[in-house]
């Protein structure tokens, strides 16, 4: 038993059946990538297992207990933390700023002013996010502005935002599009030690095998809505079916 | 001090040395000279300096903090006033209890509208809170008559009940006696300045609000307020659900513009339901953004330029530019002053109209950016002369919000 069961679900808009009959186990611990080619609903997918969308069918059980119909924060807070496509960070903010929310967030959620409890703890979170930082090499750049930082160290904070609340299960999407050879890796880097070092799962939507094969230790390839073949990297690097539908296509181009 | 960093105390420093010195500052002109009109020291116009500032500090709170645009403040103030005369007339001419109930009544109404307007976010927001204020300003002309005395507007009469008071109490707005309108006159030379008991109790309440404005702005609500401004869904998958952050926020904002409606009321005791109109409610909005939204002392400086605007600039007559250009020749006497004159006297609103317009395209950041633009000037100009060390650590930092 995972510790994400996605269990029958589909979804459709409209005419278009993005999704049906989707099976995912997701082992505690491990790092599960889902690939699959362009519409293959993969975003779908993930936007399903965070509260974005709901599906039609099927079911979702996160640690036992079912995410669909709750919130996207209510799902954040029973431990599920998402890193988006384009890095969704407090433009606006200085780097320690958004490492401090989240710090401040925890995952109780609870609405806190500066009430006495919270004055007393701030200087707890204040080092919490510091060391947050120290990990994430980012100590040097506290004081920037969020929006100004580049493109893989917005990245870069926007996981260690997601790190410091302790999730269980850490959904990556597409974590390295559009970045840079050096970025990648740097984030490449970044990834197999937060796996090694913590306890936590990842479950990673990637479109650069690269990355896959470098970091995951299961896959599952989506192709029109269906997982089409789960299994180990080596394993599905030979798969005929898995060539024929995604790999073939991009060494043929 | 009072939990500030040194720089937010000595902000606080200089706007309390500038209340407390307003009567002499705002009346730079001896009082029998030609430019005595454009002498700001009399309390009454004081009084709204301030007032408005309050209620442009608590806008800021909502609007500078976490960017949801108001369109309805001026039903809050109403309401602050209504209430704020009620109490006069039901318990005593004593204005604390008038300006607690001004607050909790803003208060509770503002949960109301918050509750259903923060459902929305974005200019459907704004069209919401717009529509709520629309309405109360209606009702109050008409079916809430018996409560706002529509159109005459709720004044307080000798046959009010007022059962705290005393047979001899003054009948006049006071603070335990010392009535509102009490002032002495300062006469220096030619200068005359006037004290009054109403300008230092509102001047007094609103270093109190800029104070707390300061310590909610450096605060992790306030933080948690410009996250919500920079990137709600960050927040939801953050876990935040920030419905109770941003409705706290336009509670506090409501309570602040009540109690600028209770201090109104208070200075002069009658209330109308035109003070909820939505040119109203705008006037705030342009206070916030001419003087710099999210930025501390912007709004204070806003209030003030708007309020300067409408009860001086608007009393330049045609008479007051002819006596300025008297000295040009007779001809181009009349063609300066027939072109100056639309933009003074009763056409201020277009000067101000230019002005909002040049402050939105070339300092968005407000009055405030003006002048940290002015004074980046000359530290440049001074660093020149003095020295040409290079300074690498301000690099990629922004000056935090004045």
């Amino acid at each position: 038993m995972g510790i994400l069961e996605v269990k029958n679900v589909g979804k459709r808009f409209g005419g278009l059946q993005a999704l049906s009959n989707v099976n995912l186990s997701v082992a505690e611990n491990s790092v599960h990538a889902i690939i699959g080619p362009n519409g293959a609903g993969k975003s779908t997918l993930l936007n399903c297992l965070v509260g974005k969308l709901v599906p039609d069918t099927g079911s979702v059980m996160f640690d036992g207990q079912s995410v669909l119909g709750r919130k996207p924060y209510e799902i954040n807070q029973m431990g599920i933390s998402r890193v988006f496509q384009t890095p969704e960070i407090f433009g606006d903010l200085t780097v320690m700023e958004n490492m401090l929310i989240p710090c401040f967030a925890k995952r109780d959620g609870a609405f806190q002013m500066n009430a006495l409890s919270r004055v007393i703890a701030q200087g707890e979170v204040i080092s919490k996010a510091e060391e947050m930082l120290v990990d994430m090499n980012m100590a040097n750049k506290r004081h920037m502005i969020a929006s100004s930082l580049s493109r893989g160290d917005k990245r870069r904070l926007e996981i260690g935002m997601c790190l410091s609340q302790q999730p269980r299960l850490l959904l990556l999407d597409e974590p390295t599009a559009g970045m840079a050879r050096a970025d990648t890796n740097n984030t490449i880097d970044l990834l197999k030690q937060i796996s090694d070092e913590r306890d936590i799962t990842i479950a990673i939507i990637e479109h650069d095998m690269h990355v896959v094969f470098s970091l995951a230790n299961r896959i599952t390839v989506l192709a029109q809505g269906t997982p089409l073949v789960e299994d180990t990297p080596d394993n599905i690097k030979g798969h005929p079916k898995v060539k024929e539908a995604y790999l073939g296509e991009t060494q043929a181009a | 001090m009072l939990g500030l960093d040194k720089k937010d105390t000595l902000m606080l420093l200089v706007v309390t040395a500038l209340v407390v010195f307003a009567p002499i500052l705002l009346n730079p002109f001896p009082a029998e000279s030609s430019m005595a009109q454009f002498n700001a020291g009399y309390p009454d116009l004081m009084q709204r300096f301030v007032i408005f500032g309050i209620l442009a500090i608590g806008f800021n709170i909502l609007f500078g903090l976490t960017g949801y645009l108001s369109f309805g403040h001026a039903a809050f103030l109403g309401v602050g006033s209504y209430s704020a005369v009620w109490m006069m007339k039901l318990l005593t001419m004593n204005v604390i209890p008038a300006i607690l109930l001004s607050v909790i009544v803003a208060g509770l109404f503002s949960v109301l509208i918050g509750y259903i307007s923060l459902r929305r976010s974005g200019i459907y927001f704004s069209i919401l809170t717009l529509a709520f204020a629309q309405m109360s300003f209606n009702l109050a002309y008409s079916v809430l008559t018996p409560i706002t005395n529509g159109e005459t507007g709720l004044q307080i009469t000798l046959n009010d009940p007022r059962i705290l008071d005393g047979a001899n109490a003054p009948a006049y707005p006071n603070l335990f006696g010392a009535q509102m309108n009490e002032a002495t006159t300062l006469f220096f030379g030619g200068w005359s300045f006037t004290f009054s008991v109403g300008y230092y109790l509102c001047g007094i309440i609103m270093l109190l609000s800029f104070y707390l404005s300061i310590r909610i702005f450096r605060s992790p609500f306030g933080m948690m307020l410009r996250a919500v401004k920079s990137n709600q869904q960050r927040m939801n998958y953050t876990g935040l659900n920030t419905k109770p952050y941003t409705l706290a926020a336009f509670v506090i904002s409501g309570m602040y513009a009540g109690l600028a409606g209770g201090l109104l009321a208070s200075m002069d005791p009658l209330a109308g339901a035109e003070r909820m109109q939505w040119t109203a409610s705008g006037e705030v909005v342009l206070m916030t953004i001419l003087g710099g939204a999210g930025t501390l002392i912007g709004p204070i400086l806003g209030a003030g330029f708007i309020k300067y605007f409408e009860n001086i600039f608007s009393k330049i007559n045609e008479a007051t530019l002819e006596a300025w250009f008297a000295f040009l020749p007779a001809g181009l006497e009349d063609f300066v002053v027939a072109i100056i004159y639309p933009f003074v006297g009763k056409g201020w609103h277009l000067t101000l109209g230019l002005l909002f317009m040049l402050v939105v395209i070339f300092l968005p950041g407000g009055l405030v950016e003006g002048g940290q633009r002015v004074a980046k000037l000359f530290r440049r100009r001074d660093r020149q002369t003095t020295d040409a060390e290079p300074d690498t650590t301000r690099q990629g930092q922004i000056p935090p919000a004045e």
